[in-house]
């Protein structure tokens, strides 16, 4: 594939890359513990917690596996997982 | 407007960049370059030019607006000088990396510290390595011209690159020479409207300079570097277009002066080009043979061109109005690299000359012209550059 002067890209393609390839660690919830407060949804800087049916949900597709989550989660209900690729 | 007047350069290269057509101004004073920009605002208040004019509060803003504005498709311009031309590089960089066509004044005058105000080209050189090609003028004349040039030549399809036009503040920006101005008809009839394939557009969402990597990005360099390649005949082409237009010739990306016989030839570029033109006829009265090259466009650097001009000589004597502190002047080093292991190439000095405004009248010339003389009795090569009127009396 030929490069474009001034790397001048089609825009609007995030949506199209998924960045959760670029994860070593998983965050998994427990969903027993979880009591929804939502501080997981507030503190992901990808915007990768979804309300889903009312329950908090992780969009793999594009959560880098920061940690942020399961670090500020006040019951501790996600842990970091290991990922092997 | 008569078609001659007496103005001042600045306003000289104002009323060039309007009869351009300029969608967006933008620019931050800073002396000597302030002139201009004012009478482009004042012609914009007026409602003589139709664009934009982008109020800033840094050189920084002021380029990263004509870098925007020249991806959605405007043709835009800027001005600077010195410091303003050192906070602008980081965005001067990245819009050549862009391909991104506006043209900038680089008004003359030598960096901090110590503060100065003086005329030297330490900042334009500065920015040599930014993928901005760079066209050095000798005259308010040939300034008014070179703008209107300018523009074509970053616009053209196979270049996309900013365009700096350097001249000489105070000495140029500040005097009143008689200029013959373009009629507008013709300005538009050299200069179409400017058409990018690309620009900035909400219904078809595009990304500029977009993350490289190291597959990729040496390709980009390699790319620009093939675009300026390429940029030296469409330069050529465009000033001769241009003279034909006007009927004023500065030359195409050099001008030679009585090079044709010249053992001795000096090499420089700017407004002291003016002067040499005078010592070299002042020099030649008394027999010697010696010429000028003027060197026009700066990146890319025409070294086909210089060697043609200089081949024939004994002896080319650089005035660098710039110092690389540890190694030497910037003409020098690329005349240097390109001529250096050629079969009869001239021995090649370099001068630094005119630093921070330092006076070059006719004797200094004459006196660089007998040093280059002098170098080719001497068996050894002349590795150091050689100081022109510098008073080593007063440093440690």
């Amino acid at each position: 594939m030929k490069i474009t002067p001034g790397a001048v890209v089609k825009g609007g393609t995030s949506l199209a890359y998924k960045t959760g390839g670029w994860r070593d660690e998983k965050p998994v919830q427990d969903l027993e513990v979880c009591n929804s407060c939502g501080t997981c949804k507030e503190v992901c800087p990808e915007n990768c917690v979804k309300v889903i049916e009312d329950r908090y949900s992780i969009d793999y597709d594009y959560c880098k596996g920061c940690g942020l989550c399961a670090h500020e989660c006040p019951v501790k209900a996600i842990q970091m997982i290991a990922e092997e690729k | 407007m008569r078609s001659v007047e007496v103005v001042e350069g600045s306003e000289a290269v104002a009323l060039a960049v309007k009869a351009c057509r300029p969608h967006v101004i933008s620019a931050y004073p800073i002396s000597p370059q302030t002139h201009i920009v004012e009478a482009l605002a004042r012609m914009v208040a007026n409602g003589e030019v139709s664009a934009e004019y982008v109020c800033v509060e840094s050189e920084f803003s002021a380029a990263s607006v004509v870098s925007g504005a020249s991806a959605a498709g405007s043709r835009s311009y800027t001005a600077s000088s010195s410091q303003g031309l050192m906070l602008m590089t980081e965005v001067i960089y990245a819009s050549a990396g862009m391909r991104l066509p506006f043209v900038i004044t680089g008004v003359n005058r030598c960096i901090s510290a110590p503060i100065s105000i003086q005329i030297d080209h330490q900042d334009a050189i500065s920015l040599r390595d930014s993928g901005m090609i760079q066209i050095f003028v000798e005259s308010v004349q040939e300034a008014y011209d070179a703008h209107i040039a300018a523009f074509k030549i970053a616009e053209d399809p196979g270049i996309m690159l900013p365009v700096m036009v350097c001249m000489d503040g105070w000495i140029l920006t500040h005097s009143y020479e008689p200029v013959y101005f373009t009629d507008q008809s013709a300005v538009d009839s050299f200069l179409p409207p400017f058409k990018p394939e690309n620009f900035l557009d909400v219904d078809n969402p595009k990304t500029w300079g977009s993350y490289a990597e190291d597959d990729v990005l040496m390709e980009f360099r390699y790319s620009i570097h093939k675009a300026m390649q390429y940029a030296k005949g469409r330069i050529r082409e465009i000033f001769h277009e241009l003279s034909i237009l006007t009927g004023r010739d500065h030359g195409g990306l050099i001008e030679s002066y009585r090079t044709q016989d010249a053992e001795i030839i000096l090499l420089a570029m700017g407004s002291v080009a003016g002067t040499v033109k005078e010592a070299v006829d002042m020099m030649r009265s008394k027999g010697k043979k010696v010429g000028l090259v003027k060197l026009r466009c700066f990146r890319p650097f025409p070294h086909e061109d210089i060697w043609e001009a200089i081949k024939g000589a004994r002896v080319v004597g650089i005035m660098d109005a710039n110092f690389s502190m540890g190694s030497e002047g910037a003409v020098g080093l690329d005349l240097k690299a390109k001529v250096c292991g050629r079969p009869s190439a001239p021995k090649v000095i370099d001068f630094i000359a005119g630093l921070g405004g330092k006076d070059l009248g006719m004797q200094s010339i004459e006196w660089i012209a007998q040093k280059a003389e002098e170098a080719l009795y001497r068996d050894e090569p002349q590795i150091e550059p050689c100081w022109v009127n510098l008073n080593p009396a007063i440093v440690d």
